[in-house]
C-alpha cells in the first residue's frame, strides 16, 4: 500500500455538456413507485375482498367524501402554482399559496376524521367489525398516514417561509415535496374510485 | 505490484500524516456514527457474515437432526424454530445485507462518485438493517425466552396463514417476525432508492448508462427489484399485523377472508426475492470472469438486456410456488410458461460468460476457481428449477427434498460460490492485504466437494419422497443412508466455512500486501488506493470506455476506439 493516491485522468477531456438528473428527483420517483406497489397490494386486496364479508354493516353505509376530495384534489394545482411563484421569486404569492395548499389538506384530513367518527359511533363499523370494516380503515388509513406524513413537510417548509428562510434556489427540494404531494394526490383519485364508487 | 507500473498522470500525494492512535471510545464513535459508503458497505459484510455464520450453525442442527431416524438431538418446536430461523436468516439477514454492502462498498467507487447520493439515508438504511436483524434475534431471549428457545417463529419462512393467527401461533414469534422485517424493509427501501438516485445522478464524467461496469448495472436493476419487492412484503405483514393485534380479518377465514391471499401476496414478493439474492453473484461474475479471462465481457449490451429481461420476468412467476393449491389450468399454464421464460436471459448470461472464458488466457485464482464454479452449478440449478415449473411434475416433488436441493443449489451453490469468490476479489481493495491462497484453495475444494456430497445426494432422497420441514422420519422409509451422506457433506462445508472465516481475520494482519491494483483489473476501484481513502479519488475521473484502467495502462490501444 503506497501513500500516494493514483488518479485516473481521461486521455481525453470529453467535450459534451455533461448533466446528470437531479437526485432528489430520481429518489422521490423511486420512493413513489415503491409506495405505489405498497397501495397496489392493498387495493387489490380491496378489490378482492369486495362483497365477502359474511355479515354487515356493508358499504352501502359510506357517504362519498365529495368536499374532501374536492379540497384535496385543487391542493394539487395550488401547489403547482406555489412552485411556479418561487420559481419567479415571488416570495409572498409563493407563502399564500403553500399555506392554502396545507389548509385544503388539513381540511380532508379533518373530514376523514368526522367520516370515521360517524362510521364507528353511530353506524357501527370498526376495524375488527368485518371484513368489510378492516379493509376499508386499512386502505383508507393508509392513504390518510401519507396524508399526515405530507401535511407535516408542508407545515415544515411554512414555517421555513415565515422565518424567511426559503428561497429562490431552494426551488428544487420545494419541487421533491411536491411531487410527494401529487403522488398522495393520485393514490386518492385510485382509493376513492375503488372505495366510494366501484365498492359501493 | 502492479500498480507501479500504471502509466497514471496526475500521482498525488494527498494522504494526511498519521495522527496518534485513536482510543477505543473514539474508535466506535466513528464507526457508529459514519455516513462514509465504504465503512457502511463494510459493517452490512460483516453482519452478513456473522449471520451467515449463525444461519450455518442452525442448519449444522438440522442436519444432526436429521442424520438418523427418530433422533431426538433437539426438540421438535426447537426443530421448527431452527429451519424457520435458518431460512430467514438465510434470506434476510444475510443474502440482501451482503448485496447491499458490496454494492455499497463498491459501486460508487466504480462510477467515480464521492458517495452515496445520500450519506445519512445509507447510514439510517443500515442502522435500520441492523436492528431489524437483531429485534428477530432477540425473540430467542426476550418474553419468557430461551428454554426450548423462546418466541423465536416456528411456522417456516413462508408464514402461511391461518397458522400465523392468533388462535394457532398464540406467542409472540409471529409479531417478532412480521415487526422485524417491516424494520429491515424500511432500510431496505432505503437503501434501494439510495442507489438509483447514486446510479443516475452521480456518475463520473463521461460515464454514461452504457459504459458503466456491469456490476453497477446489476446491483441498479436489483435496487429497481427491491422497489417493488420489499413493499409487497411490507404490505402484507401490516395486514397480518393487523389481523393479530386489531382484530382484522384480511386472512381470517372465518369471516370470509382468505389464506390462499396470504400465499399470493407472500410470493409476489418472495418470487422476484430470490432474483434479487441471485443478483450479487451475477453482478460479482460480471466482474470476475473477464478480468481473469483476460478478456473484455462477451456481448455487454445483451448482459445488460438480460439483466433487466430477468427482473421484468420475474414480476409474473410467484404461482409457480402455489401449484398445488389449486389454481386453474389457466393460471397453472400462465406460471408455467412464465416460469420457463426465465430460463431465456439466464441462459443468455450463461452463454456469454462462458465466452467470455472461451479463448482467454485463464488464471485460476482462488476467486476465479470459486466463479468457475458458480457457472456449472447455477446452470444445474437452473435445469432443475425448469424441471420444477411444470405443475405436473411440481404437484409430485412439492414441499420434496427435492425443491430443498433446487434452490439450495441455487444459494449455496450459485450464490455462496460466487459471493466467497468475491471476497477473495475484492478483499485487498477493502484491506490493503490479500487473502491467503493456500487457504483460499483449502476452502474452496473442502467446499465443492461438501456442496456436492450434500446437495447432490438430496434431489434423490427428494425423489424417494422425503417433505421438507419434517422433525424426523421413521427408519424403514429407506432415506437413512442418504441421510447420512448428506449431513457428512454439510460438516464439510462448515469446515471449509470456518476456513473461511478464519482466512478473513488472519490474512487482515498477516496477509501479503496486495497494492492498489493486485488483479490488473480495469474498473475505477482499483484505480484509487487500497483501503481507499474517505473521498475516494481527489480528482474525479473521466472516462471514456467501459475499461478506463484499461486506457490508462495501454494508450496505444485504447478500449475507446472501438466502442
Amino acid at each position: 500500500m503506497s501513500a500516494t493516491t493514483l488518479i485516473p485522468r481521461g486521455p481525453v477531456t470529453t467535450e459534451e455538456q455533461w448533466s446528470l438528473p437531479s437526485r432528489g428527483k430520481i429518489a422521490m420517483y423511486s420512493l413513489i413507485i415503491g409506495e405505489s406497489a405498497i397501495f397496489t397490494i392493498f387495493v387489490v386486496a380491496y378489490v378482492f375482498y369486495i362483497g365477502k364479508s359474511l355479515y354487515g354493516p356493508t358499504p352501502q353505509i359510506l357517504e362519498v367524501p365529495v368536499l374532501n376530495t374536492i379540497c384535496l384534489l385543487s391542493s394539487s394545482f395550488t401547489i403547482w402554482l406555489s412552485e411556479r411563484a418561487l420559481e419567479r421569486n415571488k416570495m409572498k404569492l409563493f407563502g399564500a399559496l403553500w399555506a392554502l395548499t396545507l389548509a385544503l389538506g388539513a381540511v380532508f384530513l379533518v373530514g376523514t376524521g368526522f367520516e370515521w367518527y360517524d362510521l364507528i359511533y353511530h353506524k357501527g363499523l370498526t376495524i375488527s367489525t368485518n371484513l368489510f370494516g378492516t379493509t376499508f380503515y386499512s386502505l383508507v388509513g393508509l392513504h390518510a398516514t401519507h396524508v399526515v406524513f405530507g401535511l407535516i413537510g408542508l407545515t415544515t417548509v411554512l414555517i421555513f417561509t415565515l422565518m424567511g428562510k426559503v428561497k429562490e434556489e431552494h426551488c428544487e427540494r420545494i419541487q421533491v415535496l411536491a411531487l410527494y404531494w401529487h403522488f398522495v394526490d393520485a393514490v386518492w383519485v385510485v382509493v376513492f374510485t375503488v372505495v366510494y364508487i366501484l365498492g359501493r | 505490484m502492479a500498480d507501479h507500473t500504471l502509466p497514471i498522470g496526475g500521482t498525488l500525494d494527498v494522504t494526511p500524516e498519521r495522527l496518534s492512535r485513536p482510543t477505543f471510545l473514539e474508535w466506535v464513535t466513528d464507526w457508529v456514527t459514519t455516513v462514509d459508503h465504504k465503512k457502511l458497505g463494510l459493517m452490512y459484510i460483516i453482519y452478513s457474515v456473522v449471520f451467515l455464520l449463525v444461519g450455518g450453525a442452525e442448519a449444522m442442527a438440522i442436519r444432526i437432526q436429521l442424520m438418523f431416524p427418530n433422533s431426538h438431538f433437539v426438540a421438535p418446536d426447537t426443530y421448527n424454530r431452527l429451519f424457520t430461523m435458518h431460512g430467514t436468516t438465510m434470506v434476510f439477514l444475510m443474502g440482501m445485507p451482503f448485496l447491499f454492502g458490496l454494492a455499497n462498498y463498491v459501486m460508487p467507487l466504480q462510477i467515480g462518485a464521492r458517495d452515496m447520493a445520500f450519506p445519512r439515508l445509507n447510514a439510517f438504511s443500515f442502522w435500520l438493517t441492523a436492528f431489524g436483524g437483531l429485534m428477530l434475534y432477540y425473540s430467542f431471549i426476550g418474553g419468557s425466552g430461551l428454554y426450548g428457545v423462546g418466541n423465536a417463529p416456528d411456522v417456516t419462512w413462508w408464514f402461511y396463514a391461518p397458522l400465523t393467527s392468533r388462535a394457532f401461533s398464540p406467542g409472540h414469534g409471529v409479531d417478532y417476525w412480521a415487526l422485524s422485517l417491516i424494520v429491515s424493509g424500511i432500510g431496505t427501501l432505503g437503501f434501494a432508492i439510495n442507489t438509483l438516485a447514486t446510479v443516475f445522478s452521480m456518475r463520473c464524467k463521461g460515464m454514461t448508462l452504457l459504459r458503466m461496469p456491469l456490476f453497477s448495472w446489476v446491483v441498479t436493476v436489483a435496487s429497481g427489484l427491491l422497489l417493488i419487492t420489499i413493499t409487497p412484503l411490507t404490505a402484507a405483514q401490516i395486514m397480518l399485523t393487523i389481523d393479530r393485534y386489531l382484530g382484522g380479518h384480511f386472512f381470517d377465514t372465518q369471516a370470509g377472508g382468505s389464506a390462499v391471499v396470504w400465499m399470493h401476496f407472500f410470493w409476489i414478493f418472495g418470487h422476484p426475492e430470490v432474483y434479487v439474492l441471485v443478483f450479487p453473484a451475477f453482478a460479482i461474475a460480471n466482474e470476475v470472469i473477464p478480468v481473469f479471462s483476460r478478456k473484455a465481457i462477451f456481448g455487454y449490451p445483451a448482459m445488460v438486456a438480460a439483466t433487466v429481461g430477468i427482473a421484468f420476468i420475474s414480476m409474473g412467476v410467484w404461482a409457480h410456488h402455489m401449484f398445488t393449491v389449486g389454481m386453474t389450468s389457466v393460471s397453472n399454464t400462465f406460471f408455467v410458461l412464465s416460469t420457463e421464460l426465465v430460463g431465456v436471459p439466464t441462459g443468455i448470461k450463461i452463454f456469454n460468460w462462458l465466452a467470455t472464458m472461451w479463448g482467454g488466457k485463464i488464471r485460476f485464482k482462488t476467486p476465479m476457481l470459486f466463479l468457475t464454479a458458480f457457472l456449472f452449478q447455477f446452470l444445474i440449478a437452473g435445469l432443475t428449477g425448469i424441471i420444477l415449473s411444470i405443475a405436473p411434475f411440481d404437484w409430485q416433488l412439492h414441499n420434496s427434498y427435492f425443491v430443498i436441493a433446487h434452490f439450495h443449489y441455487m444459494l449455496v451453490g450459485a450464490i455462496i460460490f460466487a459471493v466467497s469468490g468475491g471476497f477473495y476479489y475484492w478483499y485487498p481493495k477493502a484491506t490493503g492485504r490479500m487473502m491467503s491462497e493456500t487457504i483460499g484453495k483449502w476452502h474452496f475444494w473442502l467446499f465443492l466437494i461438501g456442496f456436492h456430497v450434500t446437495f447432490d445426494t438430496m434431489h434423490f432422497v427428494g425423489l424417494e419422497g422425503m417433505p421438507r420441514s419434517i422433525y424426523s422420519y421413521p427408519a424403514d422409509r429407506g432415506w437413512q443412508h442418504l441421510n447420512v451422506i448428506i449431513s457428512i457433506g454439510g460438516f464439510i462445508q462448515a469446515i471449509a466455512m470456518l476456513l473461511f472465516a478464519y482466512n478473513l481475520i488472519w490474512s487482515l494482519r498477516k496477509g501479503e500486501v496486495a497494492g492498489n491494483d493486485p488483479w490488473d483489473a480495469w474498473t475505477l476501484e482499483w484505480a484509487t488506493s487500497s483501503p481507499p481513502p474517505v473521498y475516494n479519488f481527489a480528482v474525479e475521473p473521466e472516462v471514456r470506455s467501459r475499461r478506463p484502467l484499461w486506457d490508462l495502462k495501454h494508450p496505444e490501444d485504447p478500449d475507446w476506439k472501438y466502442e
